[in-house]
């Protein structure tokens, strides 16, 4: 017999009267719960002890990848039209206008070249934060003068998709996004220069189903969920519970569309060695 | 039974008029031959104006008619029965939603594919309501190979809700499936003509979708995703479909305006489906008055032409 009796059922606290720790001090993982100071965490390039590796943003990437930081941005003042005058809950160009303020990007895709141990590369790198990486006109835009600059300059190409898919507020602009960057690819398989695709998570929709799945070489970090139709979409679609481990970089290294899956820490190293086996 | 679109109701009431008509007219022997004129001519005046001011949204009901001809249809009037239909992708399967093969348009032999929708319930379900699996993608991509080697034009027909969003589509890579045929699609060395003849629904539209020249028939829609879903995402209701399909964009007057099909195919009055056998010979007419221009341009410049022309796609803006 217990000293206390409840007399209320579960927690009663409303939301507004919780205590919560300030935002930013610990990161708890959201695969084996453990939680770090934030500030290791971010040193670890936002990968867990267990291997979860957490989203980061393209300026990361560049670090990870780019000798001592170092890089020219490209066509870094590409912002989008609003071609159709979209308008949902919330006008686009306003949407557009938070989104920039809210992320001090641009738009969700950034296009550098720089050194990667020594060589030269292209990277195009997509920002989640942005309207969730969705391509729109400027991130085909982008990605396509990536690809001339690769292509005039002789320099390998790498491309990290992160993405939801296309940009619904540009509607069918979007969509032809798909075209052009995959018709650029062409240009740049005739001319010989590598192409590297890296996914991660998450990549999904028209983005995977045009330049992210045509790499020369299609790499992912671990457990990123890569996919056309998402997973709650064919969820619906076949009325079952959807298998362990379904669409995740695993599942698509196992069904033969990736080449291999490398964990962030080895990124750098496993890029510049794929690199030398291209320029040798 | 005629199937009636919910804005078609004043067309209904009119012929369920004159169905009485010519039935008192039949059992009674009564002299309706003046009233059945004159309700003939109310049907078709209001046919004309209610087709004449059609709503995005009424246009994507349109082109999801019941009754509207599907590709095998096109093809075989196109044609005039001269097509072999070939199967396979030589992997996988065949599969039913995507169909191909040789054709002969007045004298000129060609390839065709298309998506294929089921004309019964039974046969939707065999053609899994024209959604292709990747298997169906690379069935394409083979026919156009082939068309390729022995140099013969490719005339893709689109009409899909979407690539088949299943669990084998995923495992089969669904995303490159389609990925690859926009590679292939972009260097082919003959020429493709494309005619959205209903349904454009995104990725699974564009699989097939990469022309020297591509048409939207009158009364279509292609777009990045369909309105009902655009609503669910968006707005985060299925009640936003109306709004949503007009702010997409996707009729084929909107896409010619925005550059992003090259030309519209006219229907006949009442949909492609009130005079089927008018709407393939339009969709022929207007094959045949490209096919040979683009027969004799050179290989290197129409695949630059097809290149530059979706590479030009997309508003920016440089500051």
């Amino acid at each position: 017999m217990g000293w206390f009796k409840r007399i209320k059922e579960g927690i009663r606290t409303p939301t507004t009267e919780k205590k919560e720790t300030p935002e930013g001090l610990w990161y708890k993982c959201p695969k084996c719960s453990a939680v770090i100071p934030q500030e290791d965490f971010t040193e670890k390039f936002c990968v867990c002890d267990c291997g979860y590796h957490d989203k980061i943003d393209s300026a990361t990437y560049f670090k990870i990848l780019f000798d001592d930081n170092k890089f020219k941005e490209l066509d870094a003042n590409l912002t989008s039209g609003d071609p159709l005058n979209f308008t949902d809950t919330k006008k686009y160009v306003d949407r557009i206008k938070t989104t920039q303020k809210n992320t001090n990007l641009k738009d969700a895709v950034r296009t550098a070249v720089g050194k990667v141990d020594k060589q030269n590369l292209v990277i195009a790198c997509m920002d989640f934060n942005f309207i969730g990486g969705s391509m729109g006109s400027v991130v085909g835009e982008k990605i396509a003068r990536a690809i001339d600059y690769s292509i005039k300059n002789k320099i390998p190409f790498l491309m990290i998709s992160k993405s939801g898919g296309a940009r619904m507020m540009e509607a069918a602009f979007s969509l032809m996004q798909m075209a052009k960057t995959s018709a650029k690819l062409t240009l740049l398989a005739k001319a010989k220069i590598p192409y590297i695709s890296l996914l991660t998570d998450p990549t999904t929709g028209g983005v995977t189903a045009s330049y992210a799945m045509l790499g020369d070489i299609n790499i992912a970090e671990p457990g990123a969920l890569i996919a056309f139709a998402g997973p709650r979409v064919v969820k619906e679609t076949i009325g079952k519970e959807l298998p362990k481990g379904f669409q995740t970089s695993e599942f698509v290294l196992e069904h033969g569309f990736l080449d291999f899956i490398v964990s962030r820490d080895e990124l750098k190293e496993k890029i510049s060695f794929t690199l030398k086996y291209f320029n040798n | 039974m005629p199937v009636y679109l919910d804005f078609e109701e004043p067309i209904q009431i009119l012929e369920e008029q004159l169905e009485e008509h010519l039935k008192l007219q039949d059992e009674k022997g009564v002299d309706t031959s003046k009233i059945i004129k004159e309700i003939q001519k109310k049907i078709k005046d209001t046919r004309k104006e209610l087709y004449s001011n059609l709503t995005p949204w009424q246009r994507v009901q349109v082109s999801r008619h019941p009754e509207r001809p599907y590709t095998l249809a096109y093809i075989k009037h196109i044609t005039d029965g001269n097509f072999i239909e070939l199967h396979g992708d030589r992997t996988v399967k065949d599969d039913k939603a995507m169909v191909g093969g040789f054709g002969m348009i007045e004298g000129h032999s060609v390839m065709l594919i298309g998506q294929q929708k089921g004309i019964n319930t039974k046969m939707r379900q065999y053609r899994n309501f024209g959604m292709p699996n990747p298997e169906g993608y690379r069935k394409a991509l083979r026919l156009m190979k082939l068309a390729e080697k022995f140099n013969k034009p490719v005339i893709c027909f689109v009409d899909t809700p979407g690539a088949f969003p299943g669990l084998e589509a995923e495992e089969r890579g669904q995303g490159e499936a389609i990925a690859r045929n926009l590679f292939e699609m972009a260097q082919l060395q003959v020429p493709i003509i494309v005619v959205i003849i209903g349904e454009g629904a995104s990725g699974g539209a564009l699989g097939i979708g990469v022309g020297d020249k591509v048409f939207m028939m009158e009364n279509t829609w292609y777009s990045v995703i369909s309105p009902e879903s655009c609503s669910s995402i968006l707005w985060r209701s299925w009640d936003f479909k109306e709004q949503a399909a007009a702010a997409l964009k996707l009729t084929s007057t909107d896409m010619l305006e925005n550059k992003l099909v090259d030309g519209i195919i006219k229907e006949p009055v009442g949909g492609a489906h009130a005079a089927p056998k008018e709407a393939f010979d339009l969709v022929k007419k207007e094959i045949l008055k490209h096919l040979p221009k683009l027969v004799e341009m050179d290989k290197d410049k129409l695949v630059e032409k097809r290149i530059n022309k979706f590479c030009s796609m997309g508003v920016v803006v440089e500051k």
